[in-house]
C-alpha cells in the first residue's frame, strides 16, 4: 500500500471501520438467510471490500452512485443506514424501500445511491443517462457504475461506453472484476483478454487497472477517475482485481472453483491487510481496533433487533408507489 | 411406473434428444459447469463435452440470436435462458426474427430451434426476477409456447417439441421442478396444443397451467368436500391454444374460472375468457371469471408477495364470490 496524499489516521480508520461493517453485515446475514428471515437471492460482497469503501471515500454527497445486485457493500458504503438496510433484507416496512425491493434492489434517494439493479448490465445506460442530466443541467455531478466482469459480454455494456464518450459524460465506469460471473471464469466468457479495461481504449475512455483487494490503492485510482470526470473531460473506466469469497448467491454450492486460487485470494483478504497497515504505519494499536470492531458488530446486532421489530408493509403497500 | 420429479423428466429427455439427434446441442448461461442455474443439466457438460454443452457469456439477445442462425443452418439448438425475466433482453430476436423468418420469406425457412426459460413468482426475487411473461410470448403469431405442470407433460412435450419445426419456449416454472409424478418407460408423446382434464367435475371448471393447475386441483379438492365437483383443466401449451377441451367442459359445468400468475392484462386469461364467451355464450350460467397475480410489479417482502399470488384461498374465494359455490 503506497500512498500519495496526507490522509488523517481519522480518515484510514473510517474505511477499516466501513469495510468491517460490511464483513459482519454480510457474515449475519448469510445466518439470517439460513434462519428464513432474508430471503430470495441474497449476494454477498465478502472480499470485496475495499472496492466500495476505497472508491465512496472520493464521491461527494451529490454524485450519483449506481450499481448491480450484489449491492449491500456500495449502499453501507455509500452511508446507508445499516438498521434500515437490514429491515430491507428483512421485507419489512421500515426498509430503504419498503421492503418491497429485498437484497438485489437497493435504493436510497437522500444519498444519491440510485439503486441496486439485478438484470445483468441493465443499470449501465441508466448510469449513462444520470450522468447526461448532470452535463445538461450544467452540474459538477459525477455518476459511479458499478458493474461485474459478467456485464461485459451484454450489448448494453458496449452501448453505454460509446455514448458516455461520444458525449464526453461526467461518469465513472467501475468494473469489479471478481473473474466469475455465476460459475462462468473469465477466460470462458470473455474473449478479450484478462486486461479488460483495455476494452475502453475502443471507445477512447482513459483506463486503470488498480488492486481491488487494497482500499487505499482503489481510492486513489478513484481520486484520478472522478477528478477527470468532473472536469467534463468525459467518462473513466476503472478495473479493480478482486474476489468473492462466498457463492454467487447462497444456492451456490461453489464447486466450479480451484481451492488453491481461493486461497491464494483469500490471503489477500483486504481487511487483515488494511489492519495490518493501520497498526505498522498509522499508529493505530490493537486495542484501538478491537475496539472498532466490537462497536461495529453491536452495530449489526442492533440493526438486526430494528429489522426484527419492525413491522411487516400494511396490505395497501401492494398497490402503492407503482406510479408518481 | 417410475416416478420422476420434473426436473428428472426434462432431464431426460434432453438426453434423448441429445443421444438420438445430432443436430441438437444446448447453449446457455451456465448451463454446463455450473450445471444451469436450477440444476437441470448438471453433468452434462462431462456426459456430452463442451461441442455440444455449450456455457455462453451473460449476452442473451447473441445466444437467441445464435440459436435463431443455427437452426436456419441446419442444426436443432436448444437454448437455457436462465429466467423469462431475462429473455427481454432477446424479445427482438425472438419476436422479430425466430416468430417471423418463416412467414416474410413466403415459407423457405424454418426456425427448428426450443427455448427453454424458467418462469413465475413465488421465490421472494421481488419485480425484476418473478414475472410470468409466456402470456406476452403467447400473443406472438409464429412462435409456439408450453408450459408442463407434472413430469409427464414435461417430458411428453419435450419430445413433441424437439419433432417440431418452429420455435417453441418450453416454460418451467421455478416451484415445481420438485414436482413428483409417474413417467412410463414406454415412448409417448404430448401432443403440443392439446389440453387435459386433470381431474373431471361437473359443477363448475377451473383452467390453468404450470403451478396454477396444482392450485386448482388442491381447490377442487377443498371444494369436493363440501359436494361442490370441479372440473381442472391444464391447458399445457398456450399456443396453440386448444379450446376445445375448455369449451366440451363448459357445455357440462355452465361456469368457469381462468387461473393464473401473470398480471391480469398478460397472461392467457383475457382471450381465453374472450373466447369462452363468444363460443360458449348460450351454456354460461355466469360470466367466466379471471384470478390472476396482482396488478402491481412483484414485492419483495413475504407477505405482500402473498397477496401477490393467487392460492388456494384466493381461488375458493373466487369461487363463492363469481358462482356462489
Ligand atoms: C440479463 C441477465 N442474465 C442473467 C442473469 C442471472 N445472473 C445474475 S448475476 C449473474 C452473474 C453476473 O456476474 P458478474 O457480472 O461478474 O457479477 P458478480 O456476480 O461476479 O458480482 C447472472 C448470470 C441476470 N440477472 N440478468
Ligand atoms: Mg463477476
Amino acid at each position: 500500500m503506497q500512498l500519495q496524499e496526507r490522509l488523517s489516521k481519522t480518515e484510514l480508520v473510517s474505511f477499516y471501520r466501513k469495510m468491517l461493517l460490511i464483513r459482519r453485515f454480510e457474515e449475519r446475514c448469510a445466518e439470517m438467510y439460513m434462519l428464513g428471515k432474508i430471503r430470495g437471492f441474497l449476494h454477498l460482497y465478502i472480499g470485496e471490500e475495499a472496492i466500495a469503501v476505497g472508491c465512496m471515500s472520493v464521491l461527494r454527497p451529490e454524485d450519483y452512485v449506481v450499481t448491480h445486485y450484489r449491492d449491500h457493500g456500495h449502499a453501507l458504503a455509500r452511508g446507508m443506514d445499516p438498521k434500515v438496510a437490514m429491515a430491507e433484507l428483512f421485507g419489512k416496512a421500515t426498509g430503504c424501500s419498503r421492503g418491497k425491493g429485498g437484497s438485489m434492489h437497493l435504493f436510497d434517494a437522500r444519498l444519491n445511491f440510485m439503486g441496486g439493479y439485478a438484470i445483468v448490465g441493465g443499470q449501465l445506460p441508466v448510469a449513462v443517462g444520470l450522468a447526461l442530466a448532470s452535463q445538461l443541467q450544467g452540474q459538477p455531478r459525477v455518476t459511479v457504475c458499478f458493474f461485474g466482469d459478467g456485464a461485459l459480454n451484454q450489448g448494453e455494456f458496449h452501448e453505454a461506453l460509446n455514448l458516455a464518450s461520444l458525449w464526453k459524460l461526467p461518469i465513472v465506469f467501475f468494473l469489479e472484476n471478481n473473474l466469475y460471473g455465476m460459475g462462468s471464469h473469465i477466460d470462458r466468457t470473455y474473449a478479450g483478454g484478462r486486461d479488460v479495461f483495455k476494452a475502453a481504449d475502443h471507445y477512447r475512455i482513459p483506463a486503470y487497472q488498480t488492486d481491488g483487494m487494497d482500499v487505499l490503492a482503489v481510492r486513489e485510482a478513484t481520486l484520478r477517475a472522478v477528478e477527470h470526470a468532473r472536469q467534463g473531460k468525459g467518462p473513466y473506466f476503472l478495473e479493480a482485481l478482486t474476489y468473492r469469497f462466498r457463492g454467487h448467491s447462497m444456492a451456490d454450492p461453489v464447486e466450479y472453483r480451484d481451492k488453491a486460487e481461493e486461497e491464494a485470494w483469500k490471503a489477500r483478504d483486504p481487511l487483515p491487510a488494511f489492519q495490518r497497515y493501520l497498526l505498522e504505519n498509522a499508529s493505530a494499536t490493537l486495542e484501538e481496533l478491537s475496539h472498532i470492531e466490537q462497536e461495529v458488530e453491536e452495530g449489526v446486532e442492533e440493526a438486526i433487533r430494528f429489522a426484527d421489530a419492525s413491522p411487516e408493509p400494511p396490505p395497501q403497500a401492494l398497490y402503492e408507489d407503482i406510479y408518481a | 411406473m417410475p416416478e420422476l420429479t420434473l426436473r428428472e423428466a426434462i432431464r431426460r429427455g434432453l438426453q434423448e434428444a441429445l443421444d438420438q439427434d445430432p443436430t441438437v446441442f444446448l447453449m446457455g448461461e451456465d448451463v454446463g459447469a455450473y450445471g444451469g442455474a436450477y440444476a437441470v443439466t448438471k453433468g452434462f457438460l462431462r456426459q456430452y463435452g463442451p461441442e455440444r454443452i455449450r456455457d455462453t457469456p451473460i449476452s442473451e439477445s447473441a445466444i437467441v440470436g445464435a440459436g435463431i442462425g443455427s437452426a436456419l443452418g441446419g442444426m436443432r439448438p436448444i437454448v437455457e435462458i436462465m429466467t423469462i425475466n431475462f429473455s427481454l433482453l432477446a424479445m427482438d430476436q425472438i419476436v422479430n426474427h425466430a416468430a417471423k423468418l418463416r412467414y416474410m420469406s413466403g415459407g423457405q425457412f424454418a426456425v427448428p430451434f426450443l427455448i427453454r426459460t424458467v418462469t413465475g413468482g413465488g421465490a421472494g426475487l421481488a419485480a425484476t426476477h418473478s414475472q410470468s411473461l409466456e402470456g406476452w410470448y403467447a400473443s406472438v403469431p409464429g412462435l409456439k409456447v408450453v408450459f408442463p405442470s407434472t413430469p409427464y407433460d414435461a417430458l411428453g412435450l419435450l419430445r413433441a417439441c424437439l419433432k417440431d419445426n418452429n420455435t417453441i419456449i418450453y416454460c418451467e416454472h421455478a416451484l415445481l421442478y420438485g414436482v413428483r409424478g409417474e413417467v412410463p418407460d414406454a415412448y409417448y408423446e404430448v401432443p403440443i396444443g392439446r389440453a387435459e382434464v386433470k381431474r373431471p367435475g361437473r359443477d363448475l371448471t377451473l383452467i390453468s397451467y404450470g403451478r396454477g393447475a396444482h392450485l386448482c386441483l388442491q381447490a377442487a379438492g377443498e371444494l369436493a368436500k363440501r359436494g361442490v365437483e370441479a372440473e381442472v383443466i391444464d391447458l399445457r401449451t398456450l399456443r396453440p391454444l386448444d379450446l376445445e377441451t375448455p369449451l366440451a367442459s363448459l357445455r357440462k359445468t355452465h361456469r368457469a374460472l381462468i387461473v393464473e400468475e401473470a398480471w391480469p392484462r398478460a397472461g392467457i386469461g383475457p382471450y381465453l375468457a374472450m373466447r369462452l364467451h363468444q363460443d360458449a355464450f348460450d351454456y354460461l350460467d355466469a360470466p367466466i371469471a379471471h384470478l390472476a397475480g396482482a396488478d402491481t410489479p412483484a414485492p419483495y417482502a413475504r407477505n405482500l408477495e402473498r397477496l401477490a399470488l393467487p392460492d388456494v384461498p384466493a381461488i375458493l374465494r373466487a369461487v363463492a364470490d363469481n358462482f356462489g359455490l
